[in-house]
């Protein structure tokens, strides 16, 4: 038996959470003190998850580059690649906060979303 | 020109305040002037996750969050004026400047003091050295990282564990940088808990509590940082200096209210938050200057500045309404045992609009402890706390009715089992 202590990152509270896993199984979580904590310490213990936040070049707009971000959470060990992939790519301006940037980022499956706005020049 | 309320800085309070102003009373004709060239403040460059929990029940990025305040704008008829810098506050009008208008004046009924915080710099830590190129605070490589697109650096050490810097430890890192250390000279971090796990666990950056930078070396940039242990009184102990080479270090040493304006208006200053004293409707010692966010006092959280913001800028319309503050009975709340200030610091009951909020920060570290809520003496409220840490604010909220026979002072404490 083997127990992981987490502190859970979904919100300020940053709740100390107790995992006790057997063979690979989780045998209990304590505490938690809501459902999206149980999720964050059952996913960090399986394949831990973060979204990756940062930035985007982008032509003929007026800033050169607008804030994106994953559109979902990505595999811990892909933030790096993740990172590569955007650091070479660029986007055209109009940029509206939403709009997919990229669409598979470095194999994840999960979209590259702007998430601040940039007009023509 | 003339204006009902003249909300000075379009960050996220001042843009909550706008809002919340114009909803309470759609008639006014409310202002915002914002001396950057785009409204969102700090928002705009805290390109991370994990705002608008509370506001929104989802989590956006900085950006996203400013933008959702800036989108009722429009609707409700709310102006603001870019690259415009405040140059004098009275209680009936506000005097700025900009390059089309020159200096101008703004007759108004109410003013709403947004102009949040700034970060302490070098020159305020007192760190000896050489003043090479190199030295930034965490906030200015925030934006030189996020907004101009410019890295400052390769090889980082960080001086302080508020959550900026541990924001820019993950980001520079992201950004492939090498980021040595995080030295805090505190025995406990300043930053959120989550902060710590997500920024430097995730990436194996070291946070080498009771640590300080004692010498800064470099002609031109930056080459190295000495850092060494200090004691209990954050002195530092002779024989654990070690040097780090490094040609950036970021300064994530504590944020200050900026309130030139609130003081030169005449605003009183609580000396535990340098920011105004207000009541529960946050207005200040000068009738009809109201003030939130943090030029009020520093927030971990921006839905909570939001949030406080909204109610003075309900305040502000109503005041402009009735042309008077309330009058009627006022509750003293007083800081007992570890509680370092509350916001606000007196209450009038006639004011309250719902239940009172009230918002503190412990002066140090307590782990199975209680706060206790007691009204002229008596325990009103008894709740256990794991930790509480200067870092992380605290509130206690009291129904409206528990106050209906107000007592003359509330008493807010911390006391360990």
């Amino acid at each position: 038996m083997e127990t992981r202590e987490l502190t859970c990152i979904n919100c300020p509270l940053g709740c100390r959470i107790s995992v006790t896993m057997e063979d690979g199984n989780i045998i209990s979580v304590t505490g938690n003190t809501c459902k999206r904590g149980y999720l964050y310490a059952c996913n960090e213990v399986r394949m831990p998850v973060r979204t990756v936040t940062t930035t985007i070049k982008v032509t003929g707009g007026e800033v050169d580059r607008v804030s994106c971000k994953t559109k979902e959470p990505v595999p811990k060990d892909k933030i790096f690649e993740v990172m590569e992939a955007i650091n070479k790519a660029s986007c055209k301006a109009p940029v509206a906060i939403g709009d997919v940037l990229i669409e598979d980022c470095a194999g994840t499956g999960v979209a590259i979303v702007a998430t601040k706005a940039a007009g023509n020049v | 020109m003339k204006a009902d309320i003249v909300i000075i800085g379009g960050g996220p309070a001042g843009l909550a305040a706008a809002v919340a102003a114009a909803k309470e009373d759609c008639s006014l004709d409310i202002l915002i002037l914002e001396r950057d060239s785009e409204l969102g403040g700090i928002l705009n460059q805290c390109i991370h996750n994990g705002f608008g929990l509370h506001t929104f029940n989802e989590e956006l990025t900085g950006p996203e969050y400013a933008a959702r305040f800036e989108a009722q704008l429009d609707g409700l008829g709310i102006r603001y004026m870019l690259d415009t810098m405040v140059l004098d506050v009275a209680s009936s009008s506000v005097t700025a400047v900009n390059s089309t208008e020159g200096v101008f004046t703004v007759d108004c009924s109410a003013v709403v003091l947004c102009m949040g915080c700034r970060e302490r710099p070098r020159g305020a830590l007192n760190i000896p050295g050489l003043r090479p190129a190199g030295v930034f605070t965490a906030g200015t490589a925030q934006r030189l990282v996020n907004i101009e697109g410019y890295m400052p650096g390769k090889e980082v050490v960080i001086l302080g564990s508020g959550d900026i810097g541990l924001i820019m430890a993950r980001r520079m890192t992201l950004e492939g940088a090498k980021v040595k250390a995080v030295c805090e000279l505190m025995p406990y971090s300043g930053g959120l808990k989550r902060n710590i796990v997500q920024c430097l666990d995730d990436f194996d950056i070291p946070l080498l509590l009771s640590h300080t930078v004692v010498d800064i070396k470099g002609k031109e940039r930056l080459t190295s940082v000495v850092i060494a242990e200090v004691d209990e009184r954050s002195k530092p102990i002779s024989g654990t200096e070690q040097e780090i080479a490094c040609d950036t270090l970021l300064l994530s040493c504590g944020l200050i209210p900026e309130n030139e304006l609130s003081r030169s208006c005449g605003v009183k200053i609580n000396p535990a938050t340098n920011g105004p004293v207000v009541n529960e409707s946050f207005e200040t010692s000068i009738p009809g200057v109201f003030a939130c966010g943090n030029v009020l006092h520093v927030h971990d959280l921006v839905d909570y500045v939001s949030e406080e913001s909204g109610r003075a800028g309900r305040s502000a319309a109503r005041y402009v309404k009735a042309k008077a503050s309330s009058e009627g009975p006022v509750i003293a709340i007083r800081n007992g045992n570890g509680v370092r200030y509350t916001v606000p610091s007196f209450v009038r009951v006639n004011g309250l609009e719902d239940d009172l909020v009230i918002r503190f920060r412990a002066g140090n570290v307590y782990r199975d402890s209680y706060i206790n809520v007691l009204m002229d003496g008596e325990t009103k409220l008894h709740r256990r706390k794991p930790v509480i840490t200067p870092g992380e604010m605290e509130q206690v909220i009291l129904k409206k009715e528990d106050l209906a026979s107000p007592p003359s002072e509330i008493l807010i404490e911390i006391t360990e089992i």
